[in-house]
């Protein structure tokens, strides 16, 4: 596709187009809550407060960050190749069963660091396997990803809600939830991290998958800029024609990026289940692989900026969470409504204000009017 | 005569659960044959529903509802428009991002401004669409077998249900037999060629997305004032996505539509009825299959083993005139 744009520089593509972007964002979502009859200011003021004010409420930021890391980094490796992967979802809630199966299997036999890496695997070959299916499908058969992942959350919805049903639930137990794990399932807190600044964990959740989540970073880092995979994945997502004359082999590379993908969705599951319920309950994903495709947008589909968005979601969802028990009239939903808006902006209509940016910028510098000038004609 | 009497039962629920689900599926229809994809269709119902079940409780009146209902889903139609049409941005994004905002909104503003946990008040007569009884259906009920069927099966839906059949061939004609439709799936297919022609392929994408917006908002209205009493918090429930599974197993056919709907919908009032019923050979079938059902099939027939569903050419590809 033609770009219709000069280039602009590195700091205005990544960071302030974002930024600007999101000022947008909340911008409306301000508007809402005027709506609603309260302040905006006031609502940042908890906002800001429910997420960093204590060292508690820092680590329930960090829990809930350490979930949007992995959704966002499963939909940034999608993006990469081209393609959508809408079913974070699904993929995070199969993944569980990996987790549960682990857990339940070795929870009073094997301390947690043994059932960890066990743990890991698991949820990412259920992950793996849940995004392997469109993956193999868009691959052989043509049809289309973003459809397939879409009807794959259903069915994992419902697949999920039978196997807690009749498999999981303990005998005799009516709420739709596995039996609670031993000590070999629960994850050590991060306390000591928390304790290097001087801040008390309390009771959050804040556990040692943030520094799977921190690794996996790394690791997507690695694949994508470092490695031939990546390469090829990335050829891919820029012009399947050009990947095609250079030899790769389109499908085997499709279902291996939608695998890691879901692999990456799947590892989300071991925080909320072993980390912090030590069960496997229904709907533990709680919309968390959607949050993820606002977090790889934001982020621009790099782990450097993964981590910040995924952050700045922890914070809304932890800060909501403080808004809504301050200002009743504003519920935890709208999070909901800023994590659209901030999909619209940065995402739908992410070029909206880049030929107001890109005219600022080289109006006020004289040399990049003339980069302008021979760039852009 | 039992059996009979069961099945008009579960003709009637089916006709019922149908009803907003080929709305959706052809104000799918309409946009993705002009080459814009809406995965949004569950937000603009939300939206409609929402906007119904306000406007009407505030004013009593079913017309003002139905009325806010297309306005809200034409709003959300427009913004989808704007940024998949005119900023060239990615379809499925803007679609998504509908639906979020949609789902929170109608939750915050409803909790504001009526306090009822996210719905609207119930509704009183005057504020919902009645049923329309066809002439003669009390008279004809004893007459056996065809009597049940004309006053129980096909008298007695609201206004919209009629509506919404009706507007199975109506979408057809529009669509193959006037030059609107022409143009329309012929810019879902080969916009350079329309664009060739002098003809807008801007506008008339517009205008495709405004004719979703116009079922969408019928769909949503027929939610929260013919089928139930008011907007409630998620009151569609996935039934956009339904819709669009069933657009896509209809091929992208009004004709196949109608029959993919009343499946997935004979599917849904089936699980309903028969929640825990162990049939003759095959024993109990899990009620999460059932509600799986319309999903599996539209994965089978998306893969090509049942019959080929082959997407308008253009659609998910914005239109750049000049390269």
């Amino acid at each position: 596709m033609s770009v219709p744009h000069a280039k602009l520089p590195a700091w205005a593509e990544y960071g302030l187009i974002p930024l600007v972007n999101l000022a947008v964002a909340f911008l409306i979502s301000g508007l809402v809550v005027l709506i609603v009859g309260e302040s905006p200011l006031e609502a940042a003021y908890h906002m800001i407060n429910g997420a960093f004010g204590r060292g508690e409420y820092i680590g329930f930021t960090l829990y809930y960050t350490t979930t949007f890391i992995f959704t966002g980094l499963a939909v940034a490796v999608a993006f990469h190749c081209g393609l959508f992967n809408i079913g974070g979802e699904g993929q995070a809630y199969i993944g569980g069963i990996g987790v549960a199966l682990a857990c339940l299997s070795f929870d009073r036999v094997l301390p947690w660091y043994l059932l960890f890496p066990i743990a890991v695997i698991g949820a990412a070959f259920f992950g793996a396997l849940w995004a392997m299916i469109p993956g193999w499908l868009q691959a052989k058969r043509g049809s289309h990803i973003v459809i397939t992942t879409i009807m794959f959350n259903f069915i994992a919805a419902s697949l999920m809600n039978y196997l807690l049903n009749r498999v999981f639930k303990p005998l005799g137990s009516m709420s739709l939830e596995t039996r609670t794990f031993e000590t070999g399932g629960q994850l050590p807190k991060l306390d000591w991290l928390m304790s290097i600044f001087g801040l008390s964990v309390g009771n959050a959740p804040f556990n040692i998958s943030f520094l799977l989540a921190l690794l996996a970073a790394f690791g997507v880092w690695v694949l994508i800029w470092r490695t031939k995979l990546g390469y090829e994945m990335r050829t891919m997502g820029h012009s399947p024609a050009a990947a095609r004359y250079a030899g790769i082999k389109e499908a085997k590379i499709i279902v291996i990026t939608m695998m890691i993908s879901g692999a990456l969705a799947g590892m989300m599951a071991l925080n909320p289940i072993m980390g912090e319920q030590f069960r496997m309950q229904l709907d533990f994903v709680q919309g968390a692989g959607f949050v993820g495709i606002a977090v790889a947008l934001i982020g621009r589909s790099h782990p450097a900026g993964i981590i910040p968005a995924a952050l700045l979601f922890g914070m809304l969802y932890q800060g909501g969470a403080e808004i809504s028990f301050e200002m009743p009239s504003i519920s935890r939903d709208m999070i909901v409504i800023i994590q659209g808006l901030v999909i619209l902006f940065a995402g739908a209509l992410e070029h909206m204000f880049r030929p107001a940016i890109t005219r600022i910028i080289f109006g006020l510098s004289p040399k990049g009017r003339q980069a302008a000038a021979t760039k852009g004609a | 005569m039992d059996f009979f009497q069961v099945f008009i039962e579960l003709a009637q629920s089916t006709v019922r659960v149908s009803t907003p689900l080929i709305l959706a599926a052809l104000a799918g229809l309409f946009t993705e044959r002009a080459g814009v994809f809406d995965i949004g269709l569950e937000g603009k119902m939300l939206g409609a529903a929402f906007a119904a079940g306000t406007v009407a409780f505030l004013t009593q009146s079913v017309a003002m509802g139905l009325g806010a209902a297309i306005l809200v889903s034409v709003l959300l139609s427009l913004v989808h428009g704007y940024a998949s049409i005119t900023q060239r941005g990615s379809q499925i994004v803007s679609g998504v991002a509908i639906n979020f905002v949609v789902a929170g909104s109608t939750v915050i503003l409803g909790e504001a401004w009526f306090r009822q946990g996210g719905r609207t008040p119930a509704l009183m007569e005057s504020g919902r669409f009645g049923t329309i009884k066809l002439p003669f259906a009390d008279a004809l009920r004893e007459v056996p077998i065809l009597g049940p069927l004309y006053s129980n099966l096909l008298s007695g839906h609201s206004p919209l249900t009629y509506l919404a059949f009706l507007m199975v061939p109506a979408s057809w004609w529009i669509l193959y037999r006037t030059r609107f439709g022409l143009r329309l799936r012929a810019v879902g297919e080969n916009p350079g060629a329309v664009d060739t022609a002098g003809i807008s392929v801007i506008w008339l994408r517009y205008r495709a997305v405004i004719c979703c917006g116009i079922l969408c908002g019928i769909a949503g209205a027929y939610l929260s004032l013919a089928a139930n009493a008011g907007f409630t918090k998620g009151m569609t429930a996935g039934k956009g996505y339904i819709a669009l599974a069933a657009l896509i197993f209809a091929k992208w056919r009004p004709k196949n539509i109608l029959f993919a709907c009343l499946l997935f919908g004979f599917l849904d009032a089936f699980a309903i009825r028969y929640q825990g019923y162990a049939f003759p050979l095959i024993g109990k079938v899990p009620v999460q299959l059932m509600q799986a059902l319309p999903y599996i099939l539209t994965v089978i027939l998306l893969a090509g083993f049942i019959g080929k569903a082959i997407p308008p050419k253009a659609g998910g590809v914005p239109y750049v005139k000049e390269r």
